[in-house]
């Protein structure tokens, strides 16, 4: 029977994953976005995990809002991807240090 | 009389605010006029409290003039104390006062500072007349700084000249080390007595007595010594008693009629006027008289051998006036209070007499002031050399003379003092006096014999242009000469033997000299007269005369051979013991390189360089450790945000 | 309306309000243009206006009276009880006279020297007199601390904008050492807050204290007002901010600003921590002598006049926390009263001395553009009026009886005998140091032949310059000659504050 913890397992496992690509990865901008989509879909899965194992829907409507507010945060960080690949002519990650004090 | 005294006081200040202020618009005869008239209106109202004490039987006067403030319940005022001895001082002050800016006419005739000088004569007069008329200690300080300030404006009066401007430094600083212990000294009386009025303070002057004070913590002095030797250091500086006496001769670089105003007749003897009015004080402490009495000797003898190899004429007369300020100090220390005044006022006259004389011989020479470039003056100026010959007898105490009188009894009250037998202080002061009689005469007989007799050493050019001094120049020499030579034979009855001073001076029983001359030699000064051939006086001053004409005139060589046979000893004296070695390279240069190694070392190594910069500094370290730390990688910032996050749930969850 | 009844608001608010109205005005490139003109002399009304307020100030202050007077007392943030609370005594009354007097003075001198944005540099002196009448008349102490942290910026922007070649460097060094110290002053306000439950001053003074928080607030409040005044070692942002700062700021800071510190003293340090006071009184002499005596030494071999003069003030302030603190010392009689009254005095005197001394190198300045002691000599040749300002100032500087500098000196050097004869031999060696550096100076600058053709070049003062120098000089022989005024004005709050300290808080 695959119950709820078998849930949250998978979920902290996405989680990691995507702190180690956010970490380990040090070539692609888009990767980084794309691991912290995996991040809130983690996060996601906690949402409805709970609000199956509660009875509760709340979580499911958060869900969608977050799945939402996600899309368009993808969205303006490709844009800003975009804007930054034409001025600097690259999306490596090692390169972009300039907050280094 | 309170209207009088303020006009006697505020007369010269108006005056000299007149002159100082609008010099220009008064023009030149303007401001000595206005000066003149002010100090001979002071003068005359001075000689009127004088008349009216001396034969009016005025009684003395203690008067407020106003509150200068009043705090914590110590009443600061200013006031007036007119009693015989201010009386006295005052006469003196402004009699030689005004000869001295009548004088001043002729000799600053080409000087363009003209206005400011006779404004600053007059200043010194205020200040002086506050100083001597003074009722408590504050205003006593006020003038005792007053007459330091316009000493050191005068000195300094031609400020163009190096020489000049370093002598005003050097007397102000040296007065201000003197007056350092003058002030410590006043806080004393304060602190013993809560009051800073002479009266109060004399009449608590035994409780002080019976005090002791702990300056070293476990040696207890008494409280009086401690405060008049205090005192007396203020008087030590202002009266240039050694070791303080460096500055006045360096002082001469002033004009000459304020040497005889400032630097002999009136300022530098405040410190013997000081300690006479303090008389209630000093008696009841021995070892203040001790010192007193010590300092004063080794003054009056050390510096009188100065004399002897100085070249430049007001520079002689300058150490003859340290030593005879010395001989005052004296009778200080042996309790002759009267006598050491008495010789204060005949000083004044025959000092500033010699000092005028000599102004005269160094205008008529167009400024030399060497005399070895001199000689044979007496021809070409009658009035100048008469004059000198009277100051110079005077100074030398020929019988009949006011100096006679005031020196050879100061000399019998020295002798005959309660220092008499208490071993080395009485054989310090008596030998000291008794020496310093001899050298006395050497030296003014040196000087008098080199300007006025032998052969003429003066170029033919200048000698071309010699002539008597103008009217201006020769009326003070005569009128001063009158007093040099006869006011010794009509006051020295009344002033030292019927108790002129009345209360004004107090001596302790017992050891009051003075009375005690009266009841065993004095008879009438006629009679001292006829006895001067007896002692030894006489003898040791008409031994240094006739050493003095024997070197200088009779055989001028031989001088020359003591000098090369005695080099050490005459570069002793001619560096005069090293005294001006010891402040300008000790004290001055040792005070600038602690200036220097606090300054570089204390605030801007220290302070500035380890504490404050320092300060920033290992901050900036610091931060440059802590800046490694920020790479300025996005994926860091978040790694480190999960361990954060890590770190306070597992926190969260285990630890609480 | 009765005008007496808001004259501290009005003193406080009309010198900010025409400074403000000086921006408003502004000026043109050229100082001769009517606008800069009008905008000058709305300068100099607006502070001789204030001035003349606080001469009814004067009129109307109570000598015989130890409360507080002409108070007002409005509610400013109910929430943590911060009042808007103003009243003056026997310590602010002289202080904040001496504040109205320097300032048109300031503006005076001023005039048409400055070419860089003049109606901003009035400005800010207009309004940095505004709030320095608050500090002296605050009784509240978030009120106090805002004027008191407000007062930096204007002075920060003086030396910042119109200061000398390093000024960047002086003024962070000055902000830094300033703030510092206040800061913690603000902590002990929270702290007392926490005790009491109000911002006023008289609970503060009120409020039961043990021994540690007593030492620990006394720290604080010392850190504050000790770099202010400033006390050895903290004094070495002074040097460097005077030599900086143009000549009006240097005046004010030296005038006014440093008195800040021995203000803070006897309103806050003593009534609220006598213990920690008594404690630490001890340590405070030590500090005073060490500055009389150090400073005045390393005064000695400055080269530079300003900051010559900058060490003398540090040494002349000595004195005036050696009278604040020698209460402690002196077992019974006449001594305590008469240390305090001279510290007072002391204050009030050196603003008047110091001001007038930054002035006439200012005057210097102008002409040569060189505070050197070296690039001058023989200056009574050219300048014989000038000079004779100078050596008035210089005397006074040296505490010669008959000018103001030796009035406090007299009374602490008397005071501090009373309590240790050591400490007035220390004290008393200003006479001499003193002197030796004053005098020293006015040899190689003012004495002399004429050292070099800049100086033969150099014009004796105008009009202008002769008027601000004579009202100085007026003043200090004034207080030299007749304290009695000045002294009688503060004597009751004296003794209030002895019965105060003696009393204590454990």
């Amino acid at each position: 029977m695959i119950g709820l913890q078998h849930y949250l397992t998978l979920s902290a496992m996405l989680f990691v994953l995507s702190i180690a690509g956010i970490v380990i990865n040090r070539r692609n901008l888009i990767l980084l976005l794309m691991c912290i989509e995996l991040m809130l879909l983690a996060v996601n899965f906690n949402f409805i995990a709970f609000s199956r194992y509660l009875g509760d829907d709340t979580g499911q409507v958060f869900v969608f809002f977050i799945l939402t507010v996600a899309a368009a945060e993808a969205a303006i960080g490709l844009a800003i991807l975009v804007v930054l690949f034409r001025n600097r002519r690259s999306i490596n990650v090692q390169e972009l240090n300039t907050m280094k004090g | 009389m309170y209207s009088y005294y303020l006009i006697i006081v505020l007369a010269p200040l108006a005056a000299a605010i007149v002159a100082g202020l609008f010099g220009r618009q008064i023009g030149r005869a303007g401001s000595h006029w206005i000066t003149i008239l002010a100090v001979g209106l002071s003068c005359a109202f001075s000689c009127l409290v004088l008349r009216n004490m001396f034969w009016g039987g005025a009684e003395s006067e203690n008067i407020s003039v106003y509150t200068w403030a009043v705090t914590d319940g110590l009443n600061m005022e200013v006031g007036f104390l007119v009693d015989r001895l201010t009386a006295l001082m005052m006469a003196v002050v402004t009699f030689v006062s005004l000869m001295v800016h009548v004088y001043t006419i002729g000799y600053m005739h080409d000087d363009p500072g003209y206005q400011r000088f006779f404004s600053y004569i007059s200043l010194f007069t205020f200040s002086m007349l506050m100083l001597v008329m003074s009722n408590n200690f504050l205003q006593l300080f006020f003038g005792w700084e007053a007459v330091g300030l316009m000493s050191y404006l005068l000195i300094g009066f031609w400020f163009k000249r190096e020489n000049a401007i370093f002598a005003n430094l050097k007397a102000f600083l040296v007065n201000r080390l003197g007056d350092f212990g003058f002030i410590l000294g006043i806080s004393g009386i304060v602190m013993f007595t809560g009051s800073l009025d002479y009266a109060e303070v004399f009449a608590r002057a035994d409780s002080v007595a019976a005090q002791n004070i702990e300056v070293f913590s476990g040696t207890p002095w008494n409280a009086m010594t401690v405060i008049c030797v205090l005192l007396f250091m203020g008087a030590m500086g202002k009266s240039a008693q050694a070791p303080l006496h460096v500055w006045l001769p360096d002082s001469m670089a002033g004009p000459t009629p304020i040497s005889a105003l400032i630097h002999a007749a009136t300022m530098v003897t405040a410190g013997i006027f000081m300690v006479a009015r303090m008389s209630p004080l000093f008696e009841l402490s021995a070892t203040a008289l001790a010192v007193v009495i010590v300092i004063g000797a080794i003054t009056a003898f050390f510096t009188g051998l100065l004399g002897i190899v100085q070249n430049d004429i007001k520079r002689v007369i300058a150490y003859s006036t340290l030593s005879q300020l010395g001989y005052m100090t004296v009778a200080l220390g042996a309790s002759a209070y009267g006598a050491a005044i008495f010789h204060l006022m005949t000083h004044a006259f025959f000092k500033s007499l010699l000092f005028l004389a000599a102004g005269s011989v160094i205008i008529a020479l167009h400024h030399e002031q060497d005399i070895r470039k001199m000689g044979g003056l007496r021809k070409y100026m009658p009035i100048t050399y008469w004059t000198a010959l009277i100051g110079s007898l005077a100074l030398i105490g020929f019988p009949g003379s006011s100096g006679f009188f005031s020196k050879d009894l100061l000399i019998e009250a020295v002798k005959e003092s309660h220092w008499h037998g208490q071993g080395a202080v009485y054989w310090i002061a008596y030998l000291s006096v008794l020496l310093g009689v001899f050298v006395t005469a050497l030296y003014s007989f040196r000087m008098f014999f080199l300007v006025f007799h032998g052969e003429e050493r003066t170029d033919a050019k200048t000698r071309s242009h010699i002539h008597e001094s103008p009217w201006v120049v020769t009326v003070p020499l005569v009128v001063l000469a009158v007093p040099s030579a006869i006011i010794g034979w009509i006051t020295v009855e009344p002033i030292l033997f019927d108790g002129f001073f009345g209360d004004a001076i107090v001596v302790r029983q017992g050891i009051d000299v003075l009375a005690h001359l009266k009841e065993t030699i004095w008879h009438g000064s006629f009679a001292l007269f006829l006895h001067a051939v007896q002692t030894p006086v006489f003898w040791l001053a008409a031994a240094g005369a006739f050493t003095a004409w024997f070197l200088y005139l009779k055989r001028p060589d031989i001088p020359a051979t003591i000098k090369a046979r005695f080099s050490g000893l005459y570069n002793l004296l001619d560096r005069k013991y090293y005294m001006d070695d010891l402040y300008i390279k000790g004290f001055a240069a040792g005070g600038r390189s602690i200036g220097n190694a606090l300054w570089q070392k204390g605030d801007q190594l220290v302070i500035d360089g380890i504490i404050v910069n320092g300060t920033a500094n290992s901050i900036g370290k610091l931060a440059g450790v802590m800046r490694q730390i920020q790479t300025g990688y996005l994926y860091t910032y978040a790694f480190a945000m999960i361990i954060g996050l890590t770190m306070l749930l597992s926190w969260l969850i285990w630890f609480r | 309306m009765d005008f007496s009844q808001y004259i501290l608001s009005l003193l406080i608010w009309l010198p900010i309000v025409g400074g403000v109205l000086l921006l408003v005005i502004g000026d043109d490139r050229d100082v001769n243009s009517s606008r800069s003109v009008t905008m000058r002399i709305v300068a100099l009304s607006m502070s001789l206006l204030t001035f003349l307020i606080s001469v009814a100030l004067y009129k109307w202050f109570d000598n015989s009276t130890p409360a507080m007077q002409f108070v007002e007392r409005s509610s400013w943030i109910p929430a943590i009880d911060v009042w808007y609370y103003l009243g003056i005594d026997g310590f602010s009354a002289p202080l904040i006279l001496l504040t109205t007097f320097i300032t048109p003075l300031v503006v005076l001198a001023g005039w048409d020297t400055i070419k860089i944005r003049p109606a901003q540099y009035f400005a800010a002196f207009l309004i940095l007199e505004g709030l320095m009448i608050g500090v002296f008349s605050a009784l509240d102490g978030i009120l106090f601390y805002v004027f008191w942290e407000a007062m930096l910026v204007p002075m920060f922007l003086i030396i910042g904008v119109w200061g000398g070649e390093r000024r960047i460097y002086a003024t962070l060094k000055f902000f830094l050492y300033t703030f510092l110290g206040s800061v913690l002053m603000l902590v002990s306000f929270i702290y007392l807050y926490g005790q009491v439950g109000s911002f006023d001053l008289f609970k503060f003074m009120n409020a039961p204290l043990g021994m540690t928080a007593q030492k620990l607030i006394f720290i604080a409040f010392l850190l504050a007002f000790a770099v202010k005044v400033p006390m050895w070692p903290v004094h070495t942002w002074l040097p460097d901010a005077h030599v900086e700062a143009p000549t009006g700021g240097s005046v004010i800071l030296a005038a006014i600003m440093l008195k800040m510190g021995g203000y803070g003293f006897v309103r806050l340090s003593l009534p609220i921590v006598p213990d920690g006071s008594a404690y630490f009184a001890g340590l405070m002499i030590a500090l005073s002598l060490i500055a009389v005596v150090y400073i005045s030494f390393v005064a000695l071999m400055q080269k530079d006049m300003k900051k010559l003069i900058a060490y003398s003030s540090i040494a002349h302030m000595g004195f005036v926390t050696l009278g604040f603190f020698l209460l402690w010392s002196i077992s019974s009689g006449t001594g305590a009263g008469l240390g305090m009254t001279g510290g007072m005095v002391q204050m009030v005197s050196h603003g008047l001395i110091s001001g007038a001394m930054f002035l006439c190198v200012g005057v210097l300045y102008d002409r040569m553009h060189s505070r050197q002691i070296a690039d001058y000599g023989g200056v009574a040749n050219t300048m014989p009026k000038f000079a004779a300002f100078m050596v008035l100032f210089a005397m006074a500087n040296a505490g010669l009886p008959g000018t103001s500098g030796f009035v406090g000196e007299f009374m602490v050097i008397i005071a501090s005998f009373k309590a240790n004869f050591w400490f007035a031999f220390c004290a008393a060696s200003i006479l001499v140091l003193g002197a030796a550096y004053t005098l020293w100076m006015i040899k190689r600058v003012v004495y002399g032949e004429v050292a070099n053709k800049n100086v033969a070049a150099l014009k004796d003062l105008n009009q202008r310059e002769f008027i601000v120098l004579t009202v100085l000089a007026i003043a200090v022989l004034l207080i030299g000659l007749w304290p009695a005024p000045l002294v009688d004005m503060m004597n009751v709050t004296i003794e209030q504050l002895l019965q105060q300290v003696a009393q204590s808080k454990l």
